[in-house]
């Protein structure tokens, strides 16, 4: 059956889609940051991979939680000493600060890695399931974000640094009367979305190719998904990433590809219209 | 009010220094004077929505695009190169009216996504519609006859005029009503509707005027360069360097977009010639230094102690 292929590749890429997009609405919801970052970090995470992958031969799938460690840090430290200084400054100024950090860092790795899109090959088979021809290598990619995603939704609900989150983002003044240093809990929450990013990215490097233009492309996705599933919760970003991917791999199957990414964004463009609260929609990071 | 006066007066000087250029210099610095009209015009059309009403607009980037394709489609048919350019205008008017009722309903952060996805939809909307606009591979403009000088000419006064209606457009908005309640909305709205602002007509118009000239601007750079192509006409990047240039002028003043842009056009074309390879990183700098040093414009700053 070719709906069965349609749907499973559906899933593969939604799964990519939730865990691309639960950092970017982790900040969004917290720190009220849109973080126009978000797409280079995950393209950083992404090269970091190949190129462990390519001089050392280290599994892709391995250097997941090391890159993504370097990612907490780099976004621990851009957002204690940089966006901390403007955070309750209107949209339009964080915006602006991220926007000016996404072209540096867009700039850096062009100048140190080059426009060349890049992809690591794995070639582990494919396996047949019900009529659908599913790569290996993609579902492993699937499993990985899935089990990702699951992890940042522990970490928030069971962690004491996750409650502590969740209590800044409920009310930040309470929460520094309860002796949470709000700061550094912004600092951290930035870094888990970097953390995200640069886990999801190492899980892309093996799916697609990746290039620094890739950015622009994986933060538009970020974008719809946040609207479509709901802002700032876990489960909001995996209904709206899996929604996305099954609606891009049929709208591509329907129309052609070029015209999945329009959906998507004029699905998005009436969701915020007509539903901004998204199909999971209320609000709190639980 | 001396002050205004002589601001005024600057000004003008500007303008007349601008439109004298190619009798005084080459090419390239006429090139230079029509992208400081194009960018004065594009800073001053932002800050309407921006500036005044405080919104955090991205949607300058389609009507820009917007502009463009209808200009050159128009031009394409046959229409006569300022006519097209006028209609595009008036096409952008619709089009603001139209999508602004919708979207100004949103505030902060999901009025911002909501722009920026408007830019993206068209954007792809246009690559998707090979038929009419030649999709990704672009749509070629018929190059006006004339030669390079003349033609330099015609898009230089092009852009001051519509440059000079931009700033008309704000003296007045700045003294109006209309100014006085979108200054109202910008720090209150709910404030602002309970006194009996009319929010959503004022932002409406404010949305409009941000719209109409980025029309006029798109349809005559698609003229002026011959060739558009979706990626290029529709840019988020466009919509963020004229949001930069406001707060670096001064966001919600008259002169602070003015000063803005051509500080802004001025320093980005020194590096662009210096430093090619390291031009977005220095661009991405020099943003977050403002935003941080600089938080309220050129023109805030208290000279005197």
């Amino acid at each position: 059956m070719i709906y069965t292929q349609v749907l499973a590749n559906g899933l593969m890429l939604g799964a990519i889609y939730a865990c691309i997009a639960v950092g970017f609405s982790l900040v969004w919801g917290v720190l009220s940051v849109i973080n126009l970052m978000h797409g280079a970090f995950i393209v950083l995470g992404g090269y970091l991979a190949f190129f462990s992958w390519l001089h050392l031969g280290l599994n892709p799938f391995l250097m997941i939680i090391p890159v993504a460690l370097v990612l907490f840090a780099l976004g621990y430290g851009i957002q204690r000493y940089a966006i901390n200084e403007v955070v309750s400054k209107p949209v339009l100024i964080t915006l602006t600060v991220t926007f000016g950090l996404e072209m540096i860092l867009y700039n850096a790795m062009n100048l140190a890695f080059s426009a060349t899109p890049r992809r690591i090959v794995l070639d582990l088979g494919v396996v047949d399931f019900g009529g659908a021809m599913l790569p290996l290598d993609r579902i492993a990619a699937m499993i990985l974000a899935l089990a990702l995603t699951g992890l940042l939704y522990l970490i928030l609900r069971t962690s004491k640094v996750g409650r502590a989150i969740v209590a800044v983002r409920m009310d930040r003044d309470a929460a520094t009367l309860m002796g949470i240093e709000y700061k550094k809990i912004y600092a951290t929450t930035f870094g888990l979305g970097a953390f995200m990013a640069g886990a999801c990215g190492a899980i892309v490097a093996v799916v697609f190719p990746i290039s620094t233009s890739l950015s622009g492309l994986l933060l538009g996705k970020a974008f719809v998904i946040c609207v479509i599933g709901g802002l700032g919760t876990v489960p909001g970003a995996l209904v709206g990433g899996l929604a996305l991917g099954i609606i891009e791999s049929f709208a591509g199957h329907w129309l052609g590809s070029q015209n999945a990414i329009l959906i998507g964004f004029l699905l998005m463009l009436v969701l915020l219209v007509v539903r901004p609260t998204g199909i999971i929609g209320k609000k709190g990071y639980e | 009010m001396k002050n205004r006066r002589i601001a005024y007066f600057f000004f003008a000087i500007w303008v007349i220094a601008l439109a004298s250029t190619p009798w005084l210099a080459n090419n390239y610095i006429v090139k230079i004077a029509t992208f400081l009209a194009m960018y004065a015009a594009i800073a001053l059309s932002w800050n309407f929505i921006g500036g005044f009403a405080g919104y955090p607009s991205f949607a300058t980037g389609a009507f820009i695009g917007l502009g463009a394709y209808s200009g050159a489609l128009l031009q394409n048919t046959g229409w006569f190169a300022p006519l097209a350019w006028g209609a595009a205008m008036v096409i952008v008017v619709v089009f603001a009216a139209l999508v602004g009722k919708v979207i100004l309903k949103m505030k902060g952060h999901y009025f911002a996504i909501g722009s920026i996805a408007l830019v993206e939809v068209l954007s792809h909307g246009a690559s998707s519609w090979s038929r009419l606009t030649g999709g990704g591979e672009g749509l070629n403009v018929a190059i006006m006859a004339g030669g390079p000088d003349f033609i330099g000419k015609v898009f230089l006064f092009t852009m001051i005029v519509i440059m000079l209606m931009a700033f008309i457009a704000t003296v007045i908005v700045d003294k109006s009503r209309l100014g006085f309640g979108l200054r109202c909305i910008q720090q209150n709205e709910d404030a602002a509707d309970m006194l009996g602002v009319n929010v959503m007509r004022y932002k409406l118009l404010a949305f409009i005027l941000s719209g109409v000239f980025c029309g006029g601007i798109g349809a005559a750079y698609a003229s002026w360069v011959a060739y558009i192509s979706p990626g290029d006409s529709f840019s988020i990047l466009v919509t963020l360097k004229a949001a930069v240039m406001v707060l670096l002028g001064g966001a919600g003043t008259v002169f602070g977009p003015l000063i803005g842009s051509a500080v802004f056009v001025i320093f980005e074309e020194l590096i662009w010639s210096k430093f090619l390879d390291y031009h977005q990183g220095i661009l991405g700098l020099v943003v977050v230094l403002l935003i941080f040093f600089l938080p309220n414009g050129l023109l805030k700053i208290k000279w005197s102690r």
